[in-house]
């Protein structure tokens, strides 16, 4: 479902005397339906940015990387936000979203992108917080004024709120107590047991060994670090 | 005295030319404004001067003319411009609305019905419509050349959000033939329906704005509005004072210092001519 | 799939110096692009030129019209693009008095577009004017407050309402958060998602503001010199620009 073949990453810094960063190279690997692998490796090994290169997110120097018929790596910008719309998730560090906006339209969003009624979305957002323990008074409060944890939170309901055929996580059990990394973990696994691809980073063993199938160790990509 | 050392008309041949070609083009293309070289006139802006220069274009010796401001015949506006044509076309000059062959008016149509053969002038301040909501002369053109008037119903929507109803009064815009949408002048709106498939011709002259647009014999006007409020020709709800006419426009006077006031036909010709028919209201001495 | 818009080397000089060059994409029905670059670097111009508000010298600008499909706007007569520019295009200004009319209440102002193309029903008119001041969050009691009396974030609300009332399908705007308070810009760039969203609007934003498209833009152009330097998915063109002057611009972003 998820194939990459001989993929090459580099930074050129043009404002930095034009010094050229090899990232990854000669990436190759496939994720099946159903199955969830974790990227590992030391930090600089280039996980993220072999996560972003499959969201799209950075552009792909060579090879291809394949998510159904499609080559993220050639595609043109809208085919690459229709995959996103409806069959590739992500689920990042990061929650970036319209100050001002409540909680609840934050988590509905991505449902009402791929065409859900506002009520459907709104129903399955609030179902969502509720089992991510975030407390209903919060709801109406944009999530830009909430803790970290609680960020994180939110930034997962937002990427389970619509069943992707294939999901990209970026440490989706950090800073999460262990109730909450519960949910998640379940989450994970109900999603592998709906056919879901997954690929993500757990620097959390115990997530890892749980919920992955396999480990792929990028390091062994990575230019100048010996595997 | 007569003034032999102007021309017939006190215009030069070459500009009453000038000026016939406007009419005619005006004429040819109804509601349309078509640009003149208006001409200094030895009187103020605002005091008639594109229709002076329009009667002057239409003016034969064989004529006979009558003025009238705000459908009185006797007003300093109207007898300066009666007097100025006795002196300069010694034309004959007439205060009966259907022994005249040619009417200049300010801000009236006659009540009694025109007939074939004569012609009214109407003195224009400002020909443009769209003009208070579109400031743009150069878009204003665009407007019309591309039937834009989407604007003028702006115009109307503002009167009814803030007054309930429409509540212009007078200048009330009417689309011409279907197509050009047209400031009639500062006429009440009750002399609207007049202008629609009148058998004179009518002829409209702006001096200050260089303008001058016509309505052909029986054109077709109508008068703009919303399906839902639909256009009225309105006017005062009494009988005039001195003639008792029911149909005819009427101009409030305040006769005294204690807030007397009473209703009299503002076309004093036909209020006479009621008058001396018999006629009388409840105010006739 | 027809491209809405497809723009092929459009290209525009004042005089000399060039205004836009060469500049070539397809918009998608559903997409929204950013275009980013300096004061100068002709974002506006091609705005203008797509817009129908300046002829470019070179190049087409073909949409995909309702009754005829793709039609090269530049070439088509006045009335025809005019007609476009009420119906199928709307125009956001920077500055909401450039599009609103500050003489003409909030509903006058919502509903001459309506007028303009036909519609004679006061009353109809005048509900649909409320409903679309509560769409852009204006109170409904506002209906026949001139935009005078508005405050800025008011104004540029009711300049969308104004302009989306007829459906349109395209819509060009031109910083349309500029100016604005930085909580007022929040309101409405939610605001527009949301139009943009629940109405499958096609949209082309012009601005400076990275936060601005990073939020509303599907696709991103950046431009400098007239010329487009670099274009591709928004965030990819934000997180990993390749060409000097994008990653100059990205990195000049202030942190907050």
């Amino acid at each position: 479902m998820i194939e990459l073949k001989n993929v090459k990453k580099t930074f050129t810094l043009h404002n930095q005397g034009s010094a050229v960063i090899e990232v990854v190279n000669d990436v190759s690997f496939a994720v099946a339906r159903g199955e969830c692998v974790a990227l590992t490796g030391a930090s600089g090994a280039g996980k993220s940015t072999l996560m972003r290169m499959i969201y799209g997110n950075y552009l792909t120097q060579a090879g291809q990387i394949r998510i159904g018929d499609t080559d993220i790596a050639q595609a043109e910008p809208r085919d690459i936000i229709a995959l996103r719309r409806k069959v590739l998730g992500y689920v990042s560090q990061f929650l970036r979203v319209v100050p001002r906006v409540p909680t609840l339209d934050v988590v509905a969003e991505p449902l009402r992108a791929t065409g859900a009624s506002t009520d459907a979305a709104a129903e399955r957002a609030k179902a969502l917080l509720t089992q991510l323990n975030i407390p209903q008074r919060l709801w109406s409060l944009s999530p830009t004024t909430f803790s970290g944890g609680e960020q994180q939170r939110v930034n997962i309901a937002r990427g389970f709120a619509f069943s992707y055929p294939a999901m990209l996580l970026d440490e989706p059990t950090a800073s999460l107590d262990a109730a909450n990394r519960e949910v998640v973990l379940t989450l994970i696994e109900q999603a592998k047991a709906r056919g879901a691809v997954i690929i993500g980073i757990f620097h959390d063993e115990a997530a890892r060994a749980r919920v992955c199938d396999r480990e792929i160790d990028v390091s062994h990509f990575t230019p100048g670090i010996a595997a | 005295m007569t003034d032999q050392s102007y021309n017939f008309a006190y215009l030069d041949e070459q500009t009453k030319r000038m000026i016939r070609r406007a009419i005619l083009k005006g004429l040819a293309i109804p509601g349309y404004q078509v640009p003149f070289a208006s001409r200094e006139m030895p009187m103020p802006y605002g005091w008639g001067t594109g229709g002076v220069q329009v009667s002057a274009a239409v003016l034969t010796p064989e004529d006979c003319f009558k003025v009238i401001d705000q459908g009185a015949d006797d007003t300093t506006n109207a007898v300066s411009i009666r007097t100025f044509f006795e002196r300069t076309a010694r034309v004959e000059t007439t205060t009966a609305t259907a022994e005249a062959s040619v009417i200049q008016t300010r801000h009236r149509i006659p009540e009694e019905p025109l007939s074939k053969g004569q012609i009214v002038v109407y003195q224009v301040p400002i020909p443009e419509p769209l003009r208070f909501l579109e400031p743009r002369e150069s878009e204003t053109r665009k407007m019309h050349s591309l039937e834009e008037y989407g604007l003028m119903h702006v115009k109307l929507y503002e009167d009814i959000s803030r007054h309930g109803h429409i509540a212009t009064s007078y200048a009330y815009p009417v689309r011409v033939e279907g197509r050009y949408v047209m400031d009639p002048s500062p006429i009440p709106k009750f002399d609207n329906p007049k202008l629609g498939d009148m058998a004179a011709i009518q002829l409209f002259g702006a001096g200050r704005e260089q303008r001058i647009y016509a309505l052909p014999p029986y054109t077709q006007v109508v008068s703009l509005d919303f399906e839902d409020h639909p256009f009225e020709a309105s006017k005062a709800a009494h009988c005039c004072g001195l003639c008792g006419a029911q149909d005819s426009y009427l101009d409030e006077v305040i006769i005294d210092d204690a807030g007397g006031r009473m209703f009299v036909c503002s076309d004093t010709d036909y209020c006479e001519a009621r008058r001396a028919a018999g006629h009388k209201g409840k105010d006739a001495a | 799939m027809t491209p809405l818009l497809s723009v092929q080397g459009v290209t525009k000089h004042y005089g000399s110096y060039i205004g836009c060059a060469d500049v070539s994409f397809d918009l998608y029905p559903g997409e929204v692009m950013g275009i980013v670059g300096e004061s100068g670097s002709g974002k506006s111009t091609l705005l203008n030129c797509m817009a129908g508000h300046l002829a470019p010298d070179v190049g087409e600008v073909v949409f995909d019209t309702r009754m005829d499909g793709p039609r090269d706007t530049v070439t088509m007569s006045e009335p025809e693009r005019r007609m476009l520019s009420r119906t199928d295009w709307a125009f956001v200004h920077q500055h909401a008095r450039d599009g609103l009319r500050m003489g003409v209440s909030a509903g006058g102002n919502v509903g001459e577009r309506l007028m303009a193309v036909g519609e004679r029903h006061y009353g109809d008119i005048r509900d649909q004017a409320i409903d679309w001041l509560e769409r852009v969050e204006i109170d409904a009691t506002r209906v026949d407050d001139r935009p005078t009396t508005f405050s800025g974030g008011m104004q540029q609300r009711l300049q969308i309402a104004r302009n989306l009332v007829t459906g349109p399908r395209l819509v060009f705007m031109d910083e349309p958060t500029g100016g604005l308070d930085v909580s007022v810009q929040a309101r409405l760039l939610d605001l527009l998602r949301g139009l943009v969203r629940d109405m499958g609007l096609s949209a082309i934003i012009v601005t400076h503001d990275l936060a601005v498209v990073r939020l509303l833009a599907d696709r991103l152009m950046v431009m400098k010199s007239g010329r487009v330097i670099e274009a591709g998915l928004t965030d990819q063109v934000l997180d990993d620009p390749q060409h000097a002057y994008s990653q100059l611009l990205v990195s000049s972003v202030l942190q907050v």
